[in-house]
């Protein structure tokens, strides 16, 4: 035996109990781990600072990316045509991580970074938290990834506008359209919900819009975030026996359902509260079926969208998904209101913001910020899963079928009423 | 009826932790390493599985995958583990864990973000239909491969001369090597049949759960529980609660979904205050 002093066990160290110890301190290191650190693009002092704060891992991680992606680009391309203001623009991010630490992240960002303004987040309730967090430190916050209503309802504040579609807008664009296409009125719905405050948020006006309309809601089954094995609600659902699966889950989670549900080849129709474009990427060609609601899409037909697209995929080797749309679009606005106003100060940029300023926001129609509630007046969309046949490449799923509101409506057509989810800014 | 198919059910998520839990397993009990970097192997296996099947399909992925990954596992083993051996375990914890998160961040930099898209092969496609009875063929061939693996392993371990080094080691790793027994090699095999089995665990899981970054970390947490569940160093008592932690949360999920994944923490905290040394342990005088 080669050198047996340089092999030698200390065994007498590893008793059980120092496993269990060791072991739960390294699931400490893990989390703190997953804290994440700060990048720093760049800095000076008499730059603009953006705080970037949106989920890097877990379930929402995929999406995270997208948002993280579409706000480099957004930065690049300020920076190349001159900055804001005149001045070069500095890009902090932070993996906001969950809903208890988001808030300090915030807090990191505004107080150690001195942004003039954060952008981000996907999780309704890490974005209650830096919603309250901006309010207490009067610092803008352009949100773009929550869907919950609640925070353009109940906990609306007026530093915060809101870019991604609210609950209730993603609900009513696919009720609408399965309302017209004669699949709500009788039909019993089988809903899959998250729970966290998003699928709460998204299962109640959902079943409001449903039941309204003569639907039926028959269950609405609470499922924990990154659940790997769905086949417990799949074995329900077959004995249930509904019109349609509702499926009213986020992220990777609606991958993993999609995908499994294929595997047990049932034949009830999926349809759902929420759709990411990236979810369904992930499902993979042959678990996706359907008319579905989307916010955005790659192939928009319009001038600006097709720009953006290009240089996203140039610059990442893939197009891009709805999260990048909205954290590009959300710096891309903030920018241009900082410009208009000349100015850095909220107090000049809030009154600007609820004017009725109008954005191109790479759809058909302008968007601009409804002023009590500051959620983006916007177009969205009926989109079909494609025939495998007519796909250009595998990111090409869907088609655009049509726009809603129609455009002969108004955008607040999709928009929850003031009755619905009334705001007061306080 | 339904009872019946979710235990079935169940025992695909348990095919996961099972092989999982017991590479955790042979690597700790015979070189002491609490490798929190088996999830990352798991990680590779699939992302491996799902590189390979581009080009050569499939079955050539499933095979290639565990086995490139027990390569890799060797050689991590004896550049970097190996030398950490001698001193205290704590050192072995955070190498591995460093090298966990690096995994991690090195998928995300080659790969992306985002879930790889990968289907169930056609071969294995397919469900069987027994009346109101359904199973997933893909889900039948899991189980299959999980119970080739656990026997292929027993009977390495009972019915050869390796398994009784190794289980000598288990024991008294001293004792073998005054016997004259070279262990380092034996121990880097374990390493690679400990990694190479959380590679057949990823590879099959790639087509129900997706590829990501994070996959690793997020199923880790359950292999350990499961581990000191079964009872360190006890190859049935991991094999006994793998499976029926799978079962466990699948049954919870279809009376009481809230509880689901909550359900094998209340399990382990009531096994250990019962038993513990965990479902099967033994009781090993260096683990004392």
């Amino acid at each position: 035996m080669k050198d047996p002093k340089n092999f030698r066990f200390t065994r007498k160290h590893i008793s059980r109990r120092r496993v269990l110890q060791t072991t739960a301190a390294a699931a400490g290191g893990f989390a703190v781990a997953q804290l994440g650190f700060p990048a720093i693009v760049r800095a000076a002092s008499d730059t603009i600072r953006i705080g970037h704060i949106t989920p890097r891992s877990g379930f929402l991680g995929t999406l995270g990316d997208y948002g993280f992606r579409g706000v480099n680009l957004a930065v690049e391309e300020l920076n190349a045509a001159g900055g804001i203001l005149g001045r070069e623009v500095d890009l902090f991010t932070e993996d906001s991580v969950g809903s208890a630490v988001a808030p300090t992240k915030a807090q990191k960002l505004i107080e150690r970074r001195k942004v003039h303004f954060l952008v981000g987040e996907i999780s309704s309730g890490s974005a209650g938290g830096v919603m309250a967090t901006a309010n207490r430190l009067k610092t803008l916050y352009m949100q773009s990834g929550a869907n919950s209503d609640a925070l353009r309802g109940e906990k609306c504040n007026p530093y915060t506008f809101h870019v991604e579609a609210c609950n209730t807008m993603y609900t009513k664009t696919i009720g609408n359209w399965q309302d017209r296409s004669g699949n709500v009125k009788g039909k019993k719905f089988y809903m899959l919900t998250a729970d966290y405050a998003f699928g709460h948020d998204l299962a109640r006006v959902s079943t409001r819009f449903l039941t309204e309309r003569g639907g039926t809601v028959m269950a609405n089954e609470l499922i924990a975030t990154g659940t790997p094995d769905y086949s417990p609600y799949i074995l329900k659902i077959r004995d249930a026996k509904p019109d349609f699966v509702y499926i009213n889950l986020a992220g990777g989670d609606q991958t993993t359902f999609l995908k499994q549900y294929k595997e047990f080849g049932l034949t009830f129709r999926v349809s759902g509260g929420v759709m990411d474009t990236a979810g369904f990427w992930g499902a993979g060609l042959d678990s996706i079926t359907g008319y579905w609601q989307s916010l955005w899409y790659h192939k928009m037909p319009t001038e600006s969208s097709a720009v953006f697209a290009k240089a996203f995929r140039d610059k990442y080797k893939k197009p891009p998904e709805n999260q990048a749309w909205g954290d590009y679009t959300a710096v891309k606005i903030m920018a241009a209101a900082m410009n208009e106003a000349k100015s850095t100060d909220p107090a000049k940029i809030i009154p600007l913001l609820e004017s009725g300023m109008t954005f191109d926001i790479m759809k058909p129609r302008l968007g601009s910020f409804r002023k009590w509630d500051h959620s983006l007046l916007q177009e969205m969309f009926i989109v079909k899963v494609k025939d495998r046949d007519q796909m250009e490449d595998k990111w090409d799923i869907f088609e655009i079928v049509e726009a809603t509101p129609g455009a002969d409506e108004s955008l607040e057509a999709i928009q929850p009423t003031m009755e619905e989810n009334p705001c007061n800014m306080g | 009826m339904m009872l019946l198919e979710q235990i079935l059910n169940g025992l695909l998520v348990g095919s996961y932790y099972t092989l999982l839990a017991l590479g955790l397993s042979i690597i700790f009990s015979l070189g002491g390493v609490v490798n929190l970097a088996h999830g990352a192997f798991y990680a590779l296996g699939a992302y491996l599985t799902v590189v390979i099947t581009e080009k050569l399909g499939f079955s050539a992925a499933f095979v290639l995958s565990p086995v490139i990954v027990g390569i890799l596992g060797v050689i991590i083993e004896i550049l970097c583990i190996r030398k950490l051996y001698p001193k205290d375990p704590t050192l072995t914890l955070l190498f591995t864990m460093g090298l966990a998160i690096s995994a991690e961040q090195a998928f995300r930099l080659m790969f992306g973000a985002s879930t790889l898209p990968f289907s169930i092969p056609e071969f294995l496609g397919g469900q069987i239909h027994i009346g109101q009875f359904i199973y997933s063929n893909y889900r039948l061939a899991i189980l299959a491969v999980t119970t080739t693996a656990i026997a292929g392993l027993w009977l390495l371990f009972n019915k050869t001369s390796f398994g009784l080094i190794l289980r000598a080691g288990v024991s008294d790793v001293e004792m073998v090597r005054a016997m004259g027994i070279n262990v380092k090699p034996i121990l880097s095999t374990v390493f690679a049949i400990g990694v190479g089995l959380a590679a057949i665990a990823g590879g099959m899981s790639a087509s129900l759960m997706g590829v990501h970054p994070a996959m690793g970390n997020e199923i880790i947490t359950a292999a350990f529980v499961i581990c000191v569940l079964g009872g360190l160093g006890s190859f049935w008592g991991v094999v006994l609660a793998g499976m029926f932690v799978g079962v466990l949360k699948g049954v919870t999920a279809l009376y009481f979904p809230p509880a689901a994944e909550g359900s094998m923490y209340a399990l382990m905290v009531l096994v250990l205050i019962f038993k513990p040394r965990g479902l099967l342990g033994q009781k090993f005088a260096r683990l004392e």
